[in-house]
């Protein structure tokens, strides 16, 4: 019996002395609050005061706890510091997905409780054992300093008619900082029985089952181990349909490292307690290829019975005449570049459970694309899609990774054969081993401007590893091609793209679809242009930027909404500024240099000419209250209220009104998924069209015209023209099967055309633009980068809430960082976070948002995507400004102090 | 099993048992188990008394083996201190300093160990007990190769020794790592310089850490700086690292590993002596 002090309570409780604070916390004394990222203190999620001291609860025995008194996120409230930080961290915006915001937000009372006006550097040094992967930190640090200070700025909810570019709070954000919030491994009642995988130890390997009914027999607890023979439907799945190839568990040989092979069901005890190197398995170590060279190696083994060469798909898009124009190019330049494979990281593992309600599955977990894993969860249970319904928990990050199937296919299964819920939350090690990863690339590149400096010709070929099945290798080996030209004029164009298996963790979508490799190579070799043209590169990219009536590499003129030479303009004045700064540094210093480098990058919204359509059901409820079935689901970006801010706007009344009804296959239309930056763009116009709709049923009901406003006032609808004011009573009114007065529902699919054979149409019906600038200071003598700033200047279209704007693009800034500077995946070695590493809070600069609104007619309210295009230019314009500081061009990413160093030394004089 | 002694001999006894673990701050303990269940006997030294705390005595300094790194950055300490009091705040998080000890850093025996560099650079020694009594080993006998010690079964580290520096004596540690929190080292190294009225080097102590199965001192270095004037770095050289034995690993290879020591002692030492 271990008792002490929770949030000022007296508890009391029969956990055993090893086992993890956490789990104690989490468990029986069922606050969930506190967050478990890792179980090894990489991570801080699970930060909680003990004696008033922060402390890694998942590092800590439940028996250390014994008389102590310990307080979580849950008790913040209670103290004025711990109730201003939350109110600040709600206002600023700096709680995303908000998996993070518990340990922050305890980490910040420690700190506050011994500052009472701490430094940026002793926020820093108090937050630095708190991992965050969405906000990039700065409105975080900001928060601490707003509670501190007393001054808390939380923006008023907008009269009707100005949700639109409110600077509001999420709406779904009291929950985040209140640490009430339910992830996927938050709501799993007690009662469950608990799924472990088996999973393999090699890259490749055959295997053979042992006794297994032996097994079950020998460890109480344990029910049932699942294996493939188990599966009712068929053992496969994958995102793109026609390329579904992943089994869910293994059959004869696996793949990759991490592949589960089955899965053991029991009580929670015996789960906890398996040893799994116990299970009654063979391996047989066959030899594995594991680089694009070695996969396409005529010799190698075939991954695939279909995929003869290992080549999955391949990408192309041509315009113009490529040798030609490089033959006749005035100045040409020619690279080889490297990409790594890079994690998601996102600080809450795959986390979930399901149960059978009748012949139907439920199935609660963390995910970005609900219908995605209903379709498919259903395929392999042999059920029909409508017998399968998902409920999304909160979800703790995604960044791509979340729309595979992970532990759906597993709980399902266990709840469906032992007519029990099931339940399974992944370690990080699995969660790193088996969950995509960003496609590592290698590429190659030749570019031709004229002696006057414009573009003329490039030639661009990439290969992409993409592990051992499909997930979305297609989708960045279509998307790479499209969008290789950058932001920018190229007459004459060719690009090919490959997708190769190899015997690795299945690469899949993370921020940007291949597009952050591709720059890595189109902006670099731009400023090489630059450079031997003697422009400078910042004008040289002004010089070639696409423009409303320009055709892009697929033929395509968008006619408007081109903001990319905004976005270059913008970032002018401290281009100047720096750049000369930098060089002025530079005079007097030996061993630390300073540069300055710029980077453009342009992303299409949306699936690459496929149809993604979203619907939105907004609905008039008699009490006078909205209801918006918004079933985009808000990963940390912000749908949630976006989606609301939009809706509200095009119907006419307060935003206030709004009630969410949030994503669930049996309760929100189909809005798709969570990715291609394209929530804000595709769900956001359904509930524009939704909004528009629903106010013309209401103006019909009043007889009144357009021009009318329209008011609720606790069950009464008022419509107001100028010669008329009708009162409704809505409690009066007929009701529709979903219990509304009125309901509108509207879809809207983004008007694309199929490619031709050389990759021309048009794949998107809007691209979002952007541009960086980065600063930094080399180590010359070790290679160390130290980034200094980062100002990034983003066309959006319209703002539609520039908080989450910037939330978007500063998170998305210190993924790029990430990317740039030290992280690399290698399947088998550090499968953890102090091995894998991101950046931490003292790693992110500050990062100066300009928001450009050149409205795009076809975006809601003129607006784009911002997700992914956030990250693409960060790492592009890092290695620039590397480049500026040193004469060192680095053409294998991460720029690790080692590549750098050996950059410098081989520097051309 | 799960012990929780309250007295070093109650301590000793539990740590008997076959294959016993001890359990400090729990920060290296619990890392290693994630996913797989704590099946050995666990031994919480965390109450046993005596042991956490840190008192200065006429000869030497001795910080109980409990005590946390957070209690060695608060603690008042002679500057000679000052390299182990930086590498206490680079120990993982705030969260892992408050409760990671001194003795789990060096029971652990990691060649990363932030700890090591700077008590070895102070001549630390680390006193120990069991069943049968007590004895002192220097720091550099009892971390014995990669993740080993010299900790005999039943045996229990009860306190870190280090001899009374000079007033004179100056201190830093320098850490390379791949990122700026929550890191572990590339390379580390630290130094403690004392000099004489005429400014020349008295003494000199330098540890290089995360380059070698264990953190090693560079006692032709140490000789060399003895008698001199100006900026150390300047004689450090890549004869002086011939007792290094970097590996490759994901945090670095070896070649840049001792290109790092050679920079990272170098500016350590210009930090001790106050001219970097």
């Amino acid at each position: 019996m271990i008792s002490f002090t929770l949030n000022g309570a007296a508890v009391c409780c029969d956990a055993s002395p090893a086992v993890r604070l956490s789990e104690v916390l989490r468990g029986p004394l069922g606050q969930t609050g506190t967050k478990s990222g890792c179980d090894a203190g990489d991570c801080g999620a699970c930060t909680v005061l003990i004696d008033g001291e922060a402390a890694c609860a998942c590092l800590v025995p439940a028996a250390q706890a014994e008389g102590t008194c310990v307080t979580t996120v849950e008790g913040l409230k209670a103290s004025a510091k711990g109730a201003r930080l939350q109110q600040a961290f709600l206002a600023r915006g700096a709680a995303q997905c908000g998996i993070c915001t518990p340990g922050m937000l305890v980490a910040a009372v420690a700190l506050l409780e011994r500052e009472a006006k701490p430094t940026r550097a002793l926020i820093k040094d108090a937050l630095g054992g708190v991992l965050c992967r969405c906000t990039g930190y700065g409105k975080i640090i900001e928060a601490v300093e707003d509670a501190a200070r007393g001054s808390i700025h939380a923006e008023a909810m907008p009269e009707p008619g100005h949700a639109v570019g409110a600077r509001i709070a999420r709406l779904d954000g009291e929950a985040k900082v209140a640490g009430t919030e339910a992830y996927g491994a938050d709501s799993i009642p007690p009662d469950v029985l608990w799924v472990r995988a088996i999973r393999a130890a090699h890259h490749r390997a055959g295997f053979r089952f042992g006794d297994i009914e032996g097994f079950i027999a020998t460890h109480p607890g344990i029910v049932r181990v699942l294996t493939a023979k188990d599966i009712p439907g068929r053992n496969i799945f994958g995102v793109i349909p026609p390329f579904a190839d992943q089994p869910v568990f293994a059959e004869n040989e696996t793949r990759f490292r991490g592949e589960a092979i089955a899965a053991v069901v029991g009580e929670r005890q015996a789960i906890d307690g398996l040893d799994l190197s116990t299970f009654p398995v063979t391996w047989e170590e066959r030899s594995p290829v594991l680089t694009i060279a070695a996969a396409l190696d005529p010799a190698a083994p075939q991954l695939q019975e279909k995929r003869p060469g290992n080549i999955l798909v391949r990408g192309h898009v041509e315009t113009g005449d490529v040798q030609a124009a490089l033959a006749s190019g005035a100045v040409t330049v020619e690279g080889s570049f490297e990409t790594a494979f890079v994690e998601h990281a996102y600080i809450e593992p795959e986390a979930g459970w399901a149960r059978r309600v009748g012949d139907r599955i439920e199935i609660t977990a963390s995910t970005q694309a609900p219908y995605m894993d209903r379709d498919d969860t259903a395929a392999i249970m042999g059920l029909a899609p409508e017998a399968i319904r998902i409920i999304p928990s909160a979800c703790g990050g995604g960044f791509g990774s979340k729309l595979d199937l992970s532990l759906q296919p597993y709980v399902a299964l266990a709840a469906w054969v032992t007519g029990r819920p099931a339940a399974m939350v992944y370690t990080r090690p699995e969660s790193l081993q088996s969950t995509t990863k960003r496609h590592p690339a290698i590429m190659r590149s030749r570019m031709a401007a004229t002696r006057d400096g414009k573009l003329l010709a490039m030639d661009f070929e990439g290969d992409f590893n993409t592990g051992a099945y499909s997930s979305w290798g297609p989708t960045v080996a279509n998307r790479v091609p499209v969008h290789a030209s950058g932001p920018y004029v190229v007459p004459n164009y060719r690009a090919n793209t490959r997708a190769v298996l190899t015997h690795c963790v299945p690469s899949g979508a993370f921020r940007g679809f291949g597009v952050p490799q591709t720059v890595v190579a189109q902006e670099q070799m731009l400023d090489m242009l630059a450079e031997r043209l003697g422009l400078d590169a910042l004008d040289f990219r002004i010089r070639n930027a696409l423009t409303d009536t320009t055709p892009t590499v697929t033929g395509q003129v968008m006619g408007d909404g081109v903001g990319i030479r905004d976005c270059f303009e913008a970032l002018k004045p401290q281009w100047t500024q720096l750049r000369r700064a930098a060089e002025a540094f530079n005079a007097t210093s030996e061993r630390f240099k300073r540069g300055v480098g710029v980077a453009g990058m342009f992303y299409g919204c949306g699936n690459t000419s496929l149809p993604n359509p979203s619907t939105i059901r907004f609905g008039l409820k008699p009490d006078g209250r909205l209801s918006l079935h918004q079933g985009a689901v808000d990963i940390g970006q912000g749908s949630n209220t976006v989606i609301a801010q939009i809706a509200a706007d095009a119907l006419g009344l307060a935003l206030s009104l709004i009630d969410l009804v949030s994503p669930d296959t049996d309760l929100t239309p189909d809005c798709g998924k969570t990715s291609a930056s394209r929530q804000t763009f595709v769900t956001g116009t359904a509930a524009e069209r939704a909004g528009r709709a629903l106010r013309q049923q209401l103006l019909r009901l009043a007889n009144a015209g357009e021009g009318a406003t329209l008011s609720l006032d606790s069950g009464t609808l008022v419509v107001r023209d100028d010669t008329v004011i009708r009162s409704m009573n809505l409690a009066d009114l007929p009701r529709d099967a979903f219990g509304y007065v009125q309901c509108a529902e509207a879809t809207f699919d983004p008007p694309t055309s199929p490619l031709d054979a050389n990759g021309q149409g048009v794949p998107y019906a809007v691209y979002g633009y952007g541009a960086h600038l980065a600063e930094v200071e080399v180590d010359t003598r070790l290679g160390r980068v130290h980034v200094l700033g980062i100002v990034a200047a983003h066309d959006v279209g319209r703002a539609i809430n520039p908080i989450l704007v910037e939330g978007q693009i500063e998170g998305g800034v210190a993924q790029g960082i990430g990317m740039a500077l030290m992280e690399e995946f290698t399947p088998g070695r550090g499968e953890n976070l102090h091995d894998y590493l991101i950046p931490t809070i003292g790693d992110v600069p500050p990062i100066q948002s300009i928001l450009v609104e050149r409205a795009s007619s076809a975006g809601p309210f003129g607006a784009k995507g911002i997700g992914e295009q956030a990250l693409i230019p960060t790492a592009p314009a890092i290695l620039n400004a590397i480049h500026h500081a040193t004469g060192a061009r680095v053409m294998q990413i991460p720029a690790t102090p080692e590549r750098v160093l050996a950059a410098i030394k081989t520097r051309s004089p | 099993m799960y012990a929780r002694p309250k007295t070093i001999a109650e301590a000793t006894h539990a740590m008997a048992a076959e294959g016993a673990l001890a359990v400090g701050g729990g920060t290296d303990v619990y890392p290693a188990h994630v996913g797989r269940p704590l099946s050995r006997p666990l031994v919480d030294l965390s109450r046993v008394e005596g042991l956490r705390g840190i008192s200065e005595m006429a000869e030497c300094i001795r910080f109980g083996a409990s005590t946390t790194w957070t209690d060695i950055v608060r603690a008042e300490l002679p500057p000679a201190f000052d390299g182990l009091k930086a590498a206490a705040r680079e120990v993982g998080s705030i969260q892992i300093q408050n409760r990671g000890t001194i003795a789990g850093n060096l029971c652990n025996a990691s060649p990363a160990a932030d700890g090591v560099p700077p008590l070895l650079s102070l001549d630390a020694s680390v006193e120990l007990a069991s069943p049968t009594g007590r004895r002192v080993l220097p720091l550099a006998s009892f971390i014995t190769g990669y993740r080993r010690t010299a900790l005999a079964p039943g045996e229990i580290v009860t306190a870190v020794i280090v001899p009374r520096p000079s007033p004179a004596a100056r201190s830093a540690f320098v850490k390379l790592g791949a990122r700026r929190y929550l890191v572990i080292s590339i390379l580390m190294a630290a130094a403690v310089l004392e000099i004489d009225s005429q400014g020349r080097i008295a003494r000199a102590a330098v540890a290089v850490g995360a380059a070698s199965p264990v953190a090693q001192r560079l006692p032709e270095l140490e000789a060399e700086l003895r008698g001199l004037a100006g900026k150390p770095s300047a004689i450090v050289a890549p004869r002086h690292l011939s007792g290094l034995a970097p590996i490759d690993d994901v945090r670095a290879t070896a070649a840049y590993r001792l290109e790092a020591a050679l920079s990272a002692v170098g500016e350590a030492l210009d930090l001790a002596a106050g001219v970097a």
